[in-house]
């Protein structure tokens, strides 16, 4: 896991070492700060020397302002380390999603790989910074700090090493108690925050029901339950503190009783006896700094797991060794397809599926929800690979293709479709960068969408929000249609892409395609028999398997299903017109 | 878990102006804590008190028993080890009032925690159902995490250590007068000028911080718009141009993160180190005064001084930490306090529902058990008590109404529904279909006319009683975690198990449910996420079922169910609307087909009204709809 994480270091392996170096630096000229001092008050103070005060003083001031240079360089390094390892972790992260294939986005939520990409790699860089100063400032004090305190007096200072080793495992007893209740309140939190998110996505829902009370007192069961363990894992953290100061004064006590005596039977000076409290004190705190370091550090481990995740997902689509990067026309075949999306031949979404397309043909495909339409389509662009048997368009594999070419030339209308945040030439222009105003207008008149764009306030360059939610489902729908068919594909997919569209504007669009674009292959997937009655070929899909294909007529004499359906909408099933 | 706090120094300033949201925070501690509280800042006082003498042992260490003993040919230590035993039990009550401060501030904590935290959700379920459409989940879900987070470490941890640190510099300030008058010049003087340096940081770094906040915002922004249209980028071959943008966004927010985290990472090491040198200084001043005998300053008294100056500047130090937490507590607190604040949905209604039953001689009588029928129990003015039959007659007289009293959504609105009878709303999405279901259960009151139920004005009926007598089946299902069973019981919290299969089946949702691996006891994860939209529609309206309410109002999905899932549900829906008054937004035409009086709405009025047959005749609004000659936007 960390090698990966370290790679990501990349261009800031400089100041990710100055860092800690200068931190070392400044911890160095700390400890020597009490050693100093205490020359100074034995060898100034109690012999009255002046000169020898001003000497000593004039060299601790020096000391003093280099250590606060390495302090500022320390901290200046380790911003610009984090900050650009975090932007690191962002670009490689993102850059390995652009490369997921459809099932690798499956395989993550889309809110948990925002959630890695965001708050994740906030903690993993307040952790980064943390490891490359304070958690080296820590251990270093502690180091210095004790060889100090040896060169001082050794035989005083092994008080430290029978304090430390208590102090330490008290810590690390009490931080191995209190973690698994805290684990424990997380979980908790997760269920509180579940408890409100539900709530206020179905509030007409609790009010239509008079189940306000209800509600608070589901809320307050894990109110109370975060309230209690929070309590019990608190109360365990609360030794913390009076553990440290235990040993603060322990060991204060001991080496003043110690202390004094070897003072008086001058083994040691008072200016000695001085410095060795000031080291306890570093000793300490930093032993204190060091199990909060392990803290935040083994909390934000779960946050570096989660990225280290997202970069070690291998995309499982590959470019071909010697990929084809011409795609010749728009004819498709499926040739004895089986598909499963867990590549378990025997959870086949798809099975067996033969089908010739001419190039040029208006295909229409119809069936149930999870008969398999969907999938069917998404395996000619390559979105996903076939489990067995092989899809060709013109006339190749589409595994040959060179990825980027085969989905220049097969333009897909998805059925979840979006729209960016940006002006409505902006996306457009998704399908086509270099595409000129009048290729735009051209796209979105085939699409019937040039009349409702023109109407809008500032036309072309209205500003659509986010998911464009300032548009009808209708008017989306015809949108995401212009913009694929600005790529100028041979082959155009609409997976249910007209549903929100009224049945007039839908056979315009239609016939536009078959008037104006005879050469593109044409792929309508549709819940309304009328959207594809007119197609050359009707595919009729159930349970994973094609059951019938022909033309409508020939679908009404001989198909089952297909004429269950057709009546069922013509006796009135019919939407009337969805309204999103 | 919470993210880990942006530090971000702050200045007093941004303190200024938020007492009153500290004086009410505190109210709630003093509400229920006093008697924990007094403990507490003894507990406090003790600790920091018995620190304080630490520091100052140093001076009767050295000056009354080490230098004496040094002129002793032989010297008795029993005057020290007295004086240690009587530090050593300092510092146990010292460390003592520690632990019970620790012990009880989480007990305090918690608990004011989570008495904000009931008190708000309690709250949040009757605010009116507009405040729930002006505001953005996120925005409320983060009152109950991060806010009340911030709120936590600033009540148990800022809030004590701000004490403490108050206590400790008086105490501490205190010690040095009485040690050494100029010696405590030296030291303030070195303070102030610590103060004034670390002031320009911060301000600088305030303002970075922002810049970053800002940058960190936009990154993020584009991160989730991108990785949500992933699917639409790969389609595109978009990669390569997402990527640009990305890493434009990616290297602002890195400079701007840089910068601020350059300015608040100097600024410890600035402080330990003019502490550091303040130190120095102490020594030399102090050196020379001993040597030239002035105030009568002894060698432990400097030493114990030196101790004490760095005891005076570590808690300065930690205070301007504690105050970044509390300003941001602060600033979360506000947010809390102005949910607390919303006014609560109003309800002026007297008018109750209650079972009811006939006597032999016909009169109609409140009664505790089910009986199937159902009256309005009316106080009237004279004291005196009717009852009315609950038969589902519902009236919208001449009604019109606005959300945000500009734009008029409803206009001159009068419809009818005489029980039993089944009303369709057709018309575009905004034409007000919504609005007036909304109105009949009062998500919002009419702006002018009157809506009557049963002949009483529902502005009368006490809300929860009205909406009691509707049930419910909206568009977006809502579901929650929890069991299937339970998720049907929500319409009726005291219905038995026999009346929820029994629901299940006339909604014809019992089929699925028994192919589910537990059957009824299959837990919906993520509010029924795993299940179809069709499915989700099946059991809303088992829900509805076994709420058994007399009148329907009914919210039909659109798209995206197949035909087959759509002709089960359609016979869930029917069976539904059996027997009763029904107000169906109708999006099919077999519905549509059905209902007695079908409304045409365009632009909050009512274009058309009449049965299907007689609409068709009139080759009218209805009529273009039907034909599919116009489109519902």
């Amino acid at each position: 896991m960390f090698k990966q994480l370290f790679s990501c270091i990349g261009e800031y392996k400089k100041e990710s070492l100055l860092a800690p170096l200068t931190v070392t630096g400044e911890v160095m000229l700390e400890v020597l700060i009490p050693l100093i001092m205490a020359d100074l008050i034995d060898k100034g103070i109690v012999l009255g020397r002046m000169d020898v005060i001003l000497r000593l003083g004039g060299i601790l001031v020096v000391a003093v302002l280099i250590s606060l240079a390495f302090g500022v360089l320390a901290g200046l390094y380790a911003s610009r380390a984090s900050a650009g390892f975090a932007a690191n972790l962002r670009k490689r992260m993102y850059y390995a999603v652009q490369d997921f294939s459809f099932s690798n986005i499956d395989r993550f939520s889309t809110a948990s790989l925002v959630t890695r990409l965001t708050t994740d790699v906030t903690h993993v860089e307040h952790a980064y910074q943390m490891v490359i100063r304070v958690a080296v400032r820590s251990p270093m004090m502690l180091l210095f700090s004790l060889l100090m305190s040896f060169r001082v007096n050794p035989g005083l200072s092994l008080i430290f090493l029978v304090v430390i080793p208590f102090l330490g495992l008290g810590l690390y007893l009490i931080a191995r108690r209190a973690f698994p209740i805290f684990h424990r309140v997380f979980r908790a939190y997760d269920r509180l925050n579940r408890v409100v998110q539900e709530n206020l996505r179905g509030i007409r829902v609790v009010k239509s029901f008079v189940r306000e009370e209800h509600e608070t007192r589901k809320f307050r069961a894990v109110s109370q339950q975060i309230h209690d363990d929070f309590i019990l894992a608190e109360k365990i953290l609360a030794l913390n503190a009076p553990l440290m100061q235990s040993a603060i004064y322990l060991c204060l006590l001991l080496i003043s009783w110690v202390g004094a005596r070897m003072v008086v039977v001058t083994t040691m000076t008072t200016g000695q006896l001085v410095s060795l409290f000031s080291y306890s004190l570093q000793i300490l705190m930093s032993l204190m700094m060091l199990s909060m370091v392990f803290v935040m550090l083994s909390i934000s481990r779960v946050s570096a797991e989660r990225i280290v995740e997202v970069m070690n997902e291998k995309p499982d689509l590959h470019n071909p060794v010697a990929p084809v990067r011409e795609v010749k026309n728009g004819e498709i075949r499926f040739e004895q397809v089986s598909f499963s999306y867990s590549n378990d031949p025997d959870h086949l979404c798809l099975v067996d599926i033969n089908l010739q397309i001419e190039a040029g043909q208006t295909v229409g495909i119809i069936g149930g929800t999870g008969s398999g339409k969907t999938t069917l389509v998404q395996l000619i662009p390559r979105l996903y690979d076939v489990t067995k048997g092989a899809v060709y368009v013109g006339g190749v594999d589409v595994r040959a293709y060179d990825l980027q070419a085969l989905r220049e030339q097969v333009a897909m209308v998805l059925q979840k479709n979006v729209l960016f945040s940006g002006t409505i030439k902006e996306n457009l222009r998704w399908g086509n960068a270099n595409a000129t105003d009048e290729e735009l207008v051209a796209a979105c008149r085939l699409a019937q969408a040039d009349e409702f764009i023109r109407a809008l306030p500032e036309g072309y360059d209205t500003y659509l929000e986010q998911g464009g939610v300032n548009l009808s489902g209708g008017q989306k729908q015809r949108l995401c249609i212009a913009r694929a068919l600005l790529k100028k594909p041979r082959i155009l997919i609409l997976d249910d892409s007209t549903s929100a569209v009224d049945t007039k504007t839908d056979a315009l669009i239609r016939k536009a395609f078959r008037e104006r674009l005879p050469e593109m292959t044409k792929l309508i997937i549709a819940q309304r028999v009328a959207s594809v009655m007119d197609a050359d070929l009707i595919v009729v899909m159930d349970q994973g398997r094609v059951v019938a294909a022909g033309t409508h007529e020939e679908l009404l004499a001989t198909n089952q299903i297909y004429r269950e359906v057709y009546t069922s909408q013509l006796r009135g099933g019919e939407d009337l017109g969805a309204t999103e | 878990m919470a993210p880990p706090n942006r530090r971000r120094p702050v200045s007093l300033g941004e303190l200024a102006g938020q007492g009153k949201t500290l004086k009410r925070l505190f109210s709630y501690i003093t509400r229920g804590y006093k008697g924990y509280l007094a403990l507490v800042l003894g507990c406090i006082l003790i600790s920091s008190l018995a620190g304080v003498a630490g520091s100052l042992f140093l001076r009767v260490l050295i000056d009354d028993h080490i230098t004496p003993l040094l002129a002793m040919a032989e010297p008795d230590f029993s005057g020290l080890r007295n004086a240690l035993l009587v530090m050593a039990g300092t510092f146990l009550a010292g460390v003592m009032a520690t632990y019970l401060f620790y012990r009880m501030m989480a007990v305090i904590a918690q608990g004011v925690l989570k008495e904000i935290r009931d008190e708000m959700f309690a709250h949040m379920q009757l605010l009116p159902v507009k405040f729930f459409d002006t505001h953005t989940h996120g925005d409320l879900m983060s009152r109950y995490t991060n806010d009340t987070d911030t709120l936590r470490q600033m009540i148990a941890q800022s809030l004590p250590q701000l004490f403490l640190s108050v206590v400790t510099v008086a105490s501490v300030f205190t010690a040095m007068v009485a040690t050494n008058l100029l010696l405590t010049g030296v030291v303030l003087l070195s303070l102030g000028l610590t103060l004034s340096i670390t002031k320009r940081i911060a301000e600088n770094s305030g303002k970075y911080f922002m810049r970053q906040q800002a940058s960190l915002g936009q990154t993020n922004g584009y991160i989730e718009e991108m990785i949500h249209g992933q699917k639409v980028v790969k389609v595109f071959c978009y990669e390569e141009r997402a990527k640009e943008k990305f890493d434009r966004l990616n290297e602002e927010l890195r400079v701007n993160a840089t910068k601020a985290n350059s300015y608040a990472n100097i600024l410890m090491p600035v402080m330990g180190n003019l502490s550091h040198l303040q130190y120095v200084l102490v020594a030399i001043i102090g050196g020379a005064l001993a040597i030239g005998g002035i105030g009568g300053i002894t060698l432990g008294a400097i030493a114990s001084f030196l101790q004490l100056s760095r005891t005076f500047n570590r808690p300065i130090a930690q205070a301007s930490q504690q105050l970044n937490a509390v300003v941001m507590a602060l600033a979360g607190a506000k947010r809390i306090f102005a949910l607390l604040d919303e006014e609560i949905e109003r309800d002026e209604g007297t008018v109750t529902l209650v079972h009811a039953r006939y006597t032999d001689d016909g009169r109609l009588v409140e009664t505790t058990e089910r009986t199937g029928i159902w009256a309005w129990k009316q106080p009237q003015a004279d004291g005196t008590i009717t009852y009315t039959e609950l038969k589902g007659d519902v009236r919208f007289d001449d009604v019109d109404f606005s959300y945000d009293g500009e734009k008029q959504v409803l206009h001159q609105i009068t419809l009818y529904a005489k029980p039993g009878q089944k009303v369709a709303f057709v018309g575009a999405t905004g034409a007000g279909k919504t609005t007036i279901a909304n109105l009949l259960n009062r998500f919002y009151d009419v702006e002018r006319g009157v809506i009557l139920f049963d002949g009483i004005d529902i502005r009368q009926i006490k809300k929860r009683d009205l909406r009691r007598s509707l049930g419910i089946v909206l568009q977006d299902t809502h579901l929650f975690t929890g069991t299937v069973k339970e998720n049907i019981r929500y319409g009726r919290l005291e219905a038995t198990d026999a009346e929820i299969y029994a629901a299940a089946k006339q909604a014809n949702a019992h089929g699925f449910i028994s192919m589910l691996p537990h059957g009824y006891d299959t837990v919906l994860e993520e509010a029924g996420a795993d299940l179809s939209q069709g499915q989700r529609q099946l059991l809303s309206i088992a829900r509805a079922q076994v709420a058994d309410a007399p009148v329907m109002i009914l919210d039909e999905a659109t798209s995206s169910i197949d035909t087959r899932t759509e002709a089960i549900v359609q016979k869930g829906m029917d069976v539904l609307m059996e027997g009763r008054t029904v107000f169906v937004i109708a999006h099919r035409l077999s519905t549509i087909r059905n209902a007695d009086v079908i409304l045409l709405l365009e632009e909050g009025r009512i274009v058309e009204r009449g049965t299907h047959a007689e609409l068709l005749a009139k080759k009218g609004r209805y009529y273009q709809l039907y034909t599919g000659t116009f489109e519902l936007a």
